[in-house]
């Protein structure tokens, strides 16, 4: 018996497809799988695991929070990056914060669980807590002293034209960061208005900052992944007093521990030199 | 200026590898061998290599295909949780299910899901990953057959002759060549090129470690360096993690961040040269891939650039635009990657788009809506810019008063028609998606506010409609909306064009070759080079440039 030739191309597109699936879907990630139980290659193959006395600790490539259970920073430890993954650096929830270049304008509440800060305000306020942390200047342009983002809504009589009639700075409720503003009293901003929709038009105030501030800017912003193993050799070098001083070492021997758990350009060439924390925390507590 | 040292490596290394690889890739689509592997698979299947199939039989055959795979594809998310490796993950619900079928299957790779909480070991080995070998296979082919109806001799007399119907080869056998000859054995030595730099590859659901502050974190496990490979090679691009790329156990270093880059383009980079070798003049090649080469290299330059300039509040505030990047990759090997990544139809990300500068975070969106032609995707690529070469003859032909004519074909009616609904169908899934999302409101879903969310919403449908599949991320699309909505852009964006395509290679093969004269347009010089860039670059200006000064432009002005 012949088939309608509509039919025989669908049993043959069928069978194509059942044979392709066991070539390519069972039998070639089934055979890298056994080549990964190579000598040589199955450390990588299992994931790069470090034991500490047949515990695992973690892995080479993955960071970790070294933070106390209230989330606070162990000061014993050099501290990884800002993570957006679950509650920091959980490899089951991967995330980047998605918040944009201009995400300035904090959602406000009295309730902390529906309020969500913008993105400058987190750099903002992580970098306060950075330089409390290390003893130095946590300052940033954009930034209040208190740690948000300095940001105004300008009201204009005529939209955007004409002089200035009110502002506010939008993301504090008590004393604001600018007293005045082109001969207008700022105004606090009250929880559960929405500035922009009422005409104001968003204004960031870059203040006196240092253009470089004290704390880089890996330590101020989250990462791809959530998990970056990783800090600048920058952010490392400003933990090393705390580390010398909560370890009883030398500055010169954190340093040179630094130094040997550096991941070097590729070739000397690709890529930025980046400091791994995992492997340079487990070196500070051998030593 | 260290900065700069990643992508202009990464030229070099293209520009090494054009003729070697692309003679490879010649050999292996055009050789009249069948080895023994292959003649037992095509009894198995059922069908006889040396059968000649003319354009409708042909592409009849990539949809029938195509819709079994999305349909098996949907059965096997549906009950993974019956069958082995599924981690107790539950099956994936209907309308996710439905879009990562498609989506797979059309060579997107657009994620509605996050790998790591949503989809078993086996659901990603033999439904996910096969997908990504034969939908980057089923691309080639048909940029194959495309170029066998330009290179078809018709004898005198013959053309448009019913009787004897133009043929365009056997989409069995190029489906099976190209996956056994090319992908496989490229994706196995990278594999293990992958795991040597620290990429897993096990079938563990992970282990438990017990952190220095003494908390318990989840290392996941999974069959990652087998699909890592073929992901970036087919130019697919759908992560095995979440965080695709960016995440340690997929990209675990500077190195390994080069070699993805390279793997996006290595394939449609050496295209053109099968091109020019079917066609029988090498210099047709070279004209093909220049053009490719002059908009890849601006866009990647002026991504790289806007990114290091780092401009913006929150980037200027931080000091440089790393929010969304992580430390081993960097600014430039951040920005080379997402160029890349859009350059082609990959979708693959190494950092988050979304939170780079505004005009960096624009550059991907241009690199989509450009259509994916410099380079694009496995064979989609050269097939889109091959239709753009034939506009750009027609539009040449009016200007001077000849004859449009490209390799000996004359480009009549049909085939303008045929070109001309070829460009159309991404647009009008582009804008028609964004302004229906608008209208219905199901732009609230967005993260950010103002003209941040617009660029969310039109990057969510460029990226489905051109089977990029990256996403700006800030957008909640696992809604049965979004999953349909977006659903349909993939399939219309894929397999329209490609029957469009199809039905102009047919129409091509039709034609017997008008011998050329003196009035020839010539169509491997830098003028013609310069022509087809710039025909693309009016035609993308005049189609996007009002949604994006409302996206993008807006935010940068503001």
């Amino acid at each position: 018996m012949r088939l309608p030739s509509w039919i025989s191309q669908h049993l043959a597109a069928l069978r194509a497809l059942l044979v392709f699936t066991v070539l390519l879907g069972l039998a070639y990630p089934l055979l890298l799988v056994a080549a990964g139980r190579l000598p040589g290659l199955s450390g990588r193959a299992d994931g790069s695991l470090l034991h500490v006395n047949g515990t695992v600790v973690g892995s080479r490539l993955i960071g970790q929070s070294f933070t106390d259970a209230d989330g606070n920073p162990d000061p014993r430890y050099f501290q990884s990056r800002p993570s957006a993954a679950g509650d920091g650096y959980d490899p089951t929830a991967t995330s980047a914060s998605n918040l944009g270049p201009e995400s300035v304008v904090d959602t406000l509440s009295g309730n902390p669980g529906d309020a969500s800060p913008s993105l400058l305000t987190q750099v903002c306020a992580r970098s306060l807590a950075v330089g409390r942390l290390e003893g130095v200047d946590g300052s940033r342009p954009y930034c209040t002293a208190d740690g948000v983002g300095a940001v105004l809504a300008v009201f204009h009589r005529d939209g955007f034209a004409g002089p200035v009639t009110r502002v506010v700075s939008v993301n504090q409720t008590s004393t604001p960061f600018l007293a005045g503003y082109a001969g207008v009293t700022v105004e606090p901003a009250k929880i559960g208005e929405d500035y922009q929709a009422l005409g104001g038009v968003i204004t960031p105030i870059r203040g006196t900052a240092p253009a470089h501030p004290a704390v880089p800017a890996d330590a101020v912003t989250a990462g791809a992944s959530g998990l970056d193993p990783h800090i600048s050799p920058q952010y490392a070098a400003l933990q090393i007093p705390r580390i010398a001083r909560e370890r009883a070492l030398t500055e010169d021997r954190v340093r040179t521990l630094i130094k040997q758990h550096t991941d070097d350009r590729a070739l000397g060439l690709l890529g930025e030199p980046a400091v791994n924390t995992l492997e340079l925390n487990l070196a500070l507590d051998r030593t | 200026m260290a900065g700069w040292i990643f992508p202009g490596t990464l030229v070099l290394a293209l520009v090494v590898v054009y003729r070697p690889f692309g003679d490879y890739l010649y050999r292996a689509i055009a050789g009249t061998a069948d080895a023994r592997a292959e003649r037992v698979l095509y009894r198995l299947v059922g069908v006889d290599p040396k059968a000649q199939q003319t354009w409708g039989v042909y592409a009849r055959s990539v949809l029938a295909f195509s819709v079994l795979s999305v349909l098996f594809l949907y059965i096997l998310l549906r009950v993974q949780d019956k069958l082995w490796l599924s981690l107790g993950l539950p099956p994936v619900t209907d309308h996710v299910a439905w879009n990562t079928a498609v989506s797979f299957v059309s060579n997107t790779n657009w994620q509605a899901y996050s790998g790591e909480s949503t989809m078993g070991h086996l659901a990603q080995m033999a439904g996910l990953a096969v997908q990504n070998f034969v939908s980057a296979s089923v691309g080639i082919a048909v940029a194959v057959a495309l170029i066998r109806g330009f290179a078809a001799r018709k004898a005198p007399g013959q053309a448009r002759n019913p009787a004897t119907p133009a043929t365009l080869g056997n989409f069995w056998v190029d489906l099976t060549r190209i996956t056994l000859r090319i992908l496989v054995p490229v994706s196995v030595l990278f594999a293990l090129v992958f795991m040597a730099g620290g990429v897993v590859q096990n079938l563990s659901g992970g282990t438990d470690a017990t952190t220095l502050t003494g908390a318990t974190q989840h290392l996941t496990g999974g069959p990652v360096a087998s699909q890592e490979v073929i992901k970036l090679l087919g130019t697919n691009g759908g992560g095995f993690y979440n965080t695709n790329s960016a995440h340690p156990y997929e990209n675990p270093a500077t190195w390994t961040n080069w070699l993805q880059v390279f793997l996006i383009l290595l394939i449609p980079f050496s295209l053109p040269r099968v091109f020019g070798r079917m066609a029988g003049q090498n210099r047709q090649g070279y004209a093909i891939v220049a053009v490719m080469a002059v908009l890849a290299i601006a866009s990647t330059a002026l991504t790289v650039g806007f990114e290091l300039h780092g401009g913006g509040t929150v980037p200027q505030a931080a000091g440089a635009a790393m929010e969304g990047k992580d430390v081993r990759f960097g600014v430039p090997g951040s920005a080379t990657f997402a160029a890349a990544t859009t350059l082609t139809s990959t979708g693959a990300v190494n950092s988050f788009h979304d939170s780079y500068t505004s005009l960096g975070g624009m550059m991907p969106m241009v690199n989509m809506m450009l259509g994916e032609v410099a380079p694009g995707g496995t064979g989609s690529g050269l097939y889109g810019l091959l239709v753009l070469a034939i506009i750009t003859v027609f539009v040449a032909g009016l200007m001077v008063g000849r004859t449009p004519e490209y390799l000996g074909k004359k480009i009549g009616a049909q085939e303008m028609k045929l070109a001309s609904s070829y460009f159309l169908v991404t647009p009008a899934l582009v804008l028609t998606g964004t302004a229906t999302a608008f209208a219905t409101g199901h732009n609230s879903t967005a993260l950010n506010t103002g003209p941040h969310a617009l660029s969310e919403v039109l990057y969510a449908f460029t990226s489905a409609a051109n089977n990029n599949g990256s996403a700006f991320g800030g957008i909640t699309v696992n809604t049965p909306w979004w999953d349909t909505a977006l659903g349909l852009a993939m399939l219309l964006g894929r397999f329209l064009p490609i029957v469009l395509v199809l039905a102009l290679a047919g129409a091509l093969a039709e034609q017997q070759p008008a011998p050329e004269t003196e009035g020839t347009m010539p169509t491997h010089q830098p003028l013609f080079v310069g022509m087809v860039v710039g025909v693309t670059v009016v035609l993308v200006a005049l189609t996007f440039l009002p949604a994006l000064a409302l996206g993008p432009i807006a935010e940068a002005l503001a």
